[in-house]
């Protein structure tokens, strides 16, 4: 599914915009390593049973960093935890209003939640609203033991009350600017960085 | 003595094959001249340059639904939808309710004309009673009552030997047989030309074989008989091919077409537009091509509306249940214009095809400009540009695929013996 | 944006069908967990508009709906003339001033549901419309191939029935020929539409040639009317020439998919052997039914039209 074109005359899907339009990068590749390995030795600390942790990623820039989140695990403590892939499109609390629907990314849950210690990852924390819609996903799924959160970047401006528990890097914003995590080429293959982009160069609405 | 004058128009008639710009005098309704620069004195005046002045047109083939129907049409505004569309002649078919197979009711039919309808309406009755196709109806007392022609129309008769018997007991009155030639077996539920058309839309077809298997049929009866068949509608190629060798070795066959089977083919029924919807069926684009073609060589001599009107919300229903048919009288003019600007037909053998052959098929007075006869004339402005809009127009129904269109040409002006019963910017005067 | 409605294969593009099956692969995840409801469409109203009675799909768009959380209303009006109380457009105005989400509309008569979506706010999605198309049935079938082949481009798929009368012929021959498959079409020739080679499929009166290389056999439902004498003899001689069984189905690829858009006629379509084991997927096919419906009804329901956004054609009645 092409996500850089919008061909006129389909159902084109409201995803988020890609490409290279620019934006300074506020975390480079070798920052989100060191970030990782931190993160990963905090949720060491907080968590002793290393076997109940379940990191859940919310795609697409949760996935990689969650790969890499279970990988440093195990290199701290020997236990790779499992991981999850959890989209949220569907919870969404924006899809009344919105007339263009969104395309949906892979859900796969290789593991039951129950009695779980679920660490949520995401790349960008903003309004809070997708970690919400992640909890109600995640309640659909069975009953954790604990939910705890990991974003990569928060950068402010929530609309509801939502904490995260462990975070790369504070990045203060403009609400109008575009914080994203890119890979090479657009993707999501290393080296990875974050950029913000002023919202008038993306060109959304 | 009441004159009328109309002047400086282009004087089309295909009686005597004038075709020039020129006046045209009518005295006590009747031609009293016509060409050159007459005396208008104590006449009323009519301008027409830049206007053809023709005898009025005739159609053999109407449905004004009354008695029975007048929610979808009556005798009042049919006559005036014929008016406005520059008919002075309309034929009126007999499936009606009840069915017009009995003097009472083609009596019925003619009061309510004398009193109601602005032109001749010349009744067409029943072939056989209540249009069963079975027994034949009393030709010689309907002719007494003012009947013109006889015809099932709406239904074939399936039984050929039904046909033939009616087909020769015409002859007895020396009226046509009008015929609608469709196997019944083999259209079965067909709604729509089969073919790609069909096949896209997921609707059952009608084959163009239906129609030609009847008309060659219905020919050879003539053929026997020596009555004079005349065909309704034709709309394919095989039909046009087979009139065309029958009157190659003289059958007294004759024949008409509607101006949508001259102008639309079956691609316009691939939105479900119940407007669309027609019997016969709008054809191919062969079948169009062939159906002009005919026309042009005079295979086919006469165009006819088949004006069938329907109420919205009969039209307003699923396509198999929706009643075939479409009105026709008010935009006939604009639709078969079309043949002249494109170059096929000149002006004056249009309206040979519109009024002079009409006329002699029905055997009534008409077509001609010819002085001594009635003087119903039509005055046709072939540019006038004008946007179709059924709602204001004079039929009570709506039912045109036209409707919304911007077309090209129109009648200005209408007379009937001498009076002017439709006027462009007056509308219908009279009754 | 391509419309509001899901009238027909015919008006879709590739890009609009791959699409709605990509959501849908993420559709039958859901079917697949424990609690298999999500909340995306809660609060919206949806109706199964039909005129033309059938559990199967109905129950699937139910089931599609409410694993959404949707409100789902069914309304099957009467279609006997005796009975006709209201027509077809006063209940649908009628529903529509219940500001719905979508109405998804099954009538035996082509055309329908396009008319009921001209006069309302709400999409419209065809649930089957006559012999004219049934794209949720085609969408489902497009699914299954792509699940038990991995592509549609270059496979060569053969629908086998009675064509003529068929809107899931019609639907898959659009569905696989615009994404890339060879479509062919066997039928006994009372069966064949006129001019069928114009869907761009070529067509068979021999079922063993129509099979050579077939990657997918499609069998199509023969209604009973249809086999009493007009269109065909028998029952008998139509199973023996055009039923499917293990013997004939070796004229076709090793490997070779059976499908059945359902109910199945035993030894008429299909033998039993073959109706109820491999290679035929005609669960799958149901199963990615509930999916493709969860799929269109996410992507289509709620978007009513808002007045004097969109041009619309005048209604009943615009020709050439």
């Amino acid at each position: 599914m092409s996500r850089a074109e919008h061909p006129p005359a389909s159902l084109a899907p409201a995803g988020e915009p890609t490409g290279t339009a620019g934006g300074h990068p506020v975390l480079d590749d070798k920052g989100i390593r060191r970030a990782l390995m931190r993160i990963a030795h905090e949720i060491v600390e907080r968590n002793e049973d290393a076997e109940s942790v379940y990191l859940v990623a919310i795609p697409n820039g949760g996935v990689p960093l969650a790969r890499q989140l279970a990988r440093n695990l195990r290199e701290i403590s020997g236990v790779e935890p499992m991981v999850g892939v959890l989209d949220t499109t569907l919870y969404r609390d924006d899809l009344q209003t919105t007339s263009e629907r969104p395309a949906l990314r892979a859900t796969e849950m290789p593991s039951a939640v129950d009695e779980r210690v679920v660490i949520l990852v995401d790349d960008v924390v903003k309004t809070g609203r997708t970690i919400r819609a992640a909890m109600d996903a995640l309640m659909d799924f069975g009953r954790p033991r604990m939910v705890q959160v990991v974003g990569l970047v928060d950068r402010g401006h929530r609309e509801l009350p939502i904490k995260l528990d462990y975070v790369g890097k504070n990045v203060p914003t403009n609400p109008g600017e575009v914080v994203r995590l890119q890979g090479r080429a657009g993707g999501l293959e290393p080296p990875l960085e974050v950029v913000v982009v002023p919202a008038a160069a993306e060109g959304r609405p | 003595m009441t004159r009328v004058l109309i002047r400086g128009g282009r004087l089309l008639d295909p009686a005597s094959g004038l075709d020039e710009v020129g006046d045209l005098l009518v005295e006590d309704g009747r031609i009293a001249a016509a060409g050159g620069q007459l005396d208008g004195r104590a006449a009323e005046v009519i301008e027409a340059a830049g206007a053809w002045v023709a005898p009025g047109f005739v159609d053999l083939h109407t449905h004004l639904r009354e008695p029975g129907q007048e929610y979808k049409e009556d005798i009042a505004s049919g006559g005036r939808a014929a008016a406005a569309g520059g008919f002075t002649t309309i034929a009126c078919m007999a499936n009606t309710q009840p069915v017009n197979d009995d003097p009472a009711t083609t009596d019925f039919i003619l009061d309510r004309a004398r009193q109601d309808s602005p032109v001749r309406v010349y009744p067409v009755a029943a072939a056989t009673r209540g249009l069963e196709g079975k027994v034949m109806t009393e030709m010689v007392a309907l002719v007494g009552a003012g009947a013109v022609a006889f015809s099932d129309d709406g239904r074939t008769i399936m039984d050929a030997g039904v046909m033939r018997r009616v087909l020769a007991y015409s002859r007895l009155v020396g009226a046509p047989v009008i015929a609608h030639c469709e196997d019944r077996c083999l259209v079965g539920e067909g709604v729509v030309n089969e073919g790609p058309c069909s096949t896209r839309l997921g609707l059952p077809g009608n084959p163009a074989i239906a129609e030609t298997v009847m008309v060659e049929r219905d020919i050879l009866l003539a053929e026997l008989t020596g009555a004079h068949l005349h065909v309704a509608h034709v709309s394919v190629a095989g039909a046009v091919e087979a009139i065309r060798r029958a009157r190659e070795r003289g059958v007294n066959v004759t024949a008409e077409v509607t101006p949508h089977h001259l102008a639309l083919t079956d691609e316009e029924t691939l939105g479900f537009d119940t407007h669309t919807k027609v019997a016969p069926p709008l054809r191919s684009a062969a079948d169009v091509a062939a159906c002009r073609a005919g026309l042009v060589d005079g295979t086919l001599d006469a165009i006819a509306t088949d004006h069938a009107p329907h109420a919205v919300h009969e039209k307003d229903q699923e396509f198999t249940v929706a009643p075939p048919g479409m009105i026709g009288l008010e935009t006939a003019v604009a639709v078969v214009l079309d043949l002249v600007r494109e170059g096929l037909l000149s002006p004056l053998e249009l309206v040979r095809r519109l009024s002079t052959n009409p006329a002699r098929i029905l055997r009534r007075p008409g077509g001609s400009l010819a002085r001594g006869e009635p003087a119903d004339v039509v005055i046709v402005d072939p540019d006038r540009r004008w946007t179709y809009d059924p709602a204001k127009g004079f039929s009570k129904s709506r039912n045109s695929p036209w409707a919304g269109k911007a077309l090209q040409g129109r009648a200005i002006a209408t007379l009937v013996a001498g009076r002017t019963v439709y006027d462009a910017d007056r509308g219908v005067l009279v009754p | 944006m391509i419309g509001r409605d899901l009238l027909g294969i015919e008006d879709l593009e590739r890009v609009d069908i791959e699409r709605i099956l990509d959501t849908a692969e993420r559709m039958r995840e859901i079917g697949q967990r424990e609690v298999k409801k999500v909340p995306t469409l809660r609060g919206r109203t949806i109706v199964n508009l039909f005129f033309e009675s059938s559990t199967r799909t109905r129950a699937s768009f139910e089931i599609a709906g409410k694993r959404l959380s949707a409100d789902v209303i069914n309304f099957s009006p009467s279609t006997s003339s005796l009975k006709k109380q209201e027509s077809i457009l006063d209940t649908a105005r009628t529903l529509d001033a219940m500001d719905l989400d979508a109405v998804i509309v099954r009538h035996a008569v082509a055309g329908v549901p396009k008319r009921i979506a001209d006069e309302l706010e709400a999409p419209v999605i065809n649930a089957g419309d006559g012999a004219h198309e049934h794209p949720t049935q085609a969408l489902l079938d497009l699914l299954t191939v792509r699940q038990e082949k991995g592509r549609i481009d270059g496979l060569t798929v053969a629908i086998v029935g009675d064509i003529l009368h068929s809107r899931v012929a019609r639907s898959n021959i659009y569905g696989f020929s615009k994404l890339g498959a060879e479509v062919r079409v066997a039928a006994p020739p009372t069966m064949l539409p006129a001019a069928v080679e114009t869907l761009g499929v070529k067509a068979f009166t021999s079922l063993r040639e129509a099979l050579d290389g077939a990657d997918v056999v499609m069998a199509l439902r023969i209604q009973s009317e249809r086999l009493t004498g007009s269109y065909f003899p028998s029952v008998r001689e139509y199973s023996a020439t055009f039923g499917l069984d293990r013997g004939k189905l070796r004229y076709a690829k090793d490997g070779a998919i059976v499908m059945h858009p359902g109910p199945v006629n035993r030894g008429v379509e299909l033998s039993p052997d073959l109706a109820d084991h491999r290679p035929s997927v005609i669960l799958d096919q149901v199963r990615n039914g509930v999916a493709i419906r969860m799929a269109v009804l996410y992507l289509f329901a709620g978007r009513r039209r808002r007045p004097g956004l969109v041009a619309e054609a005048p209604k009943g009645g615009s020709a050439a």
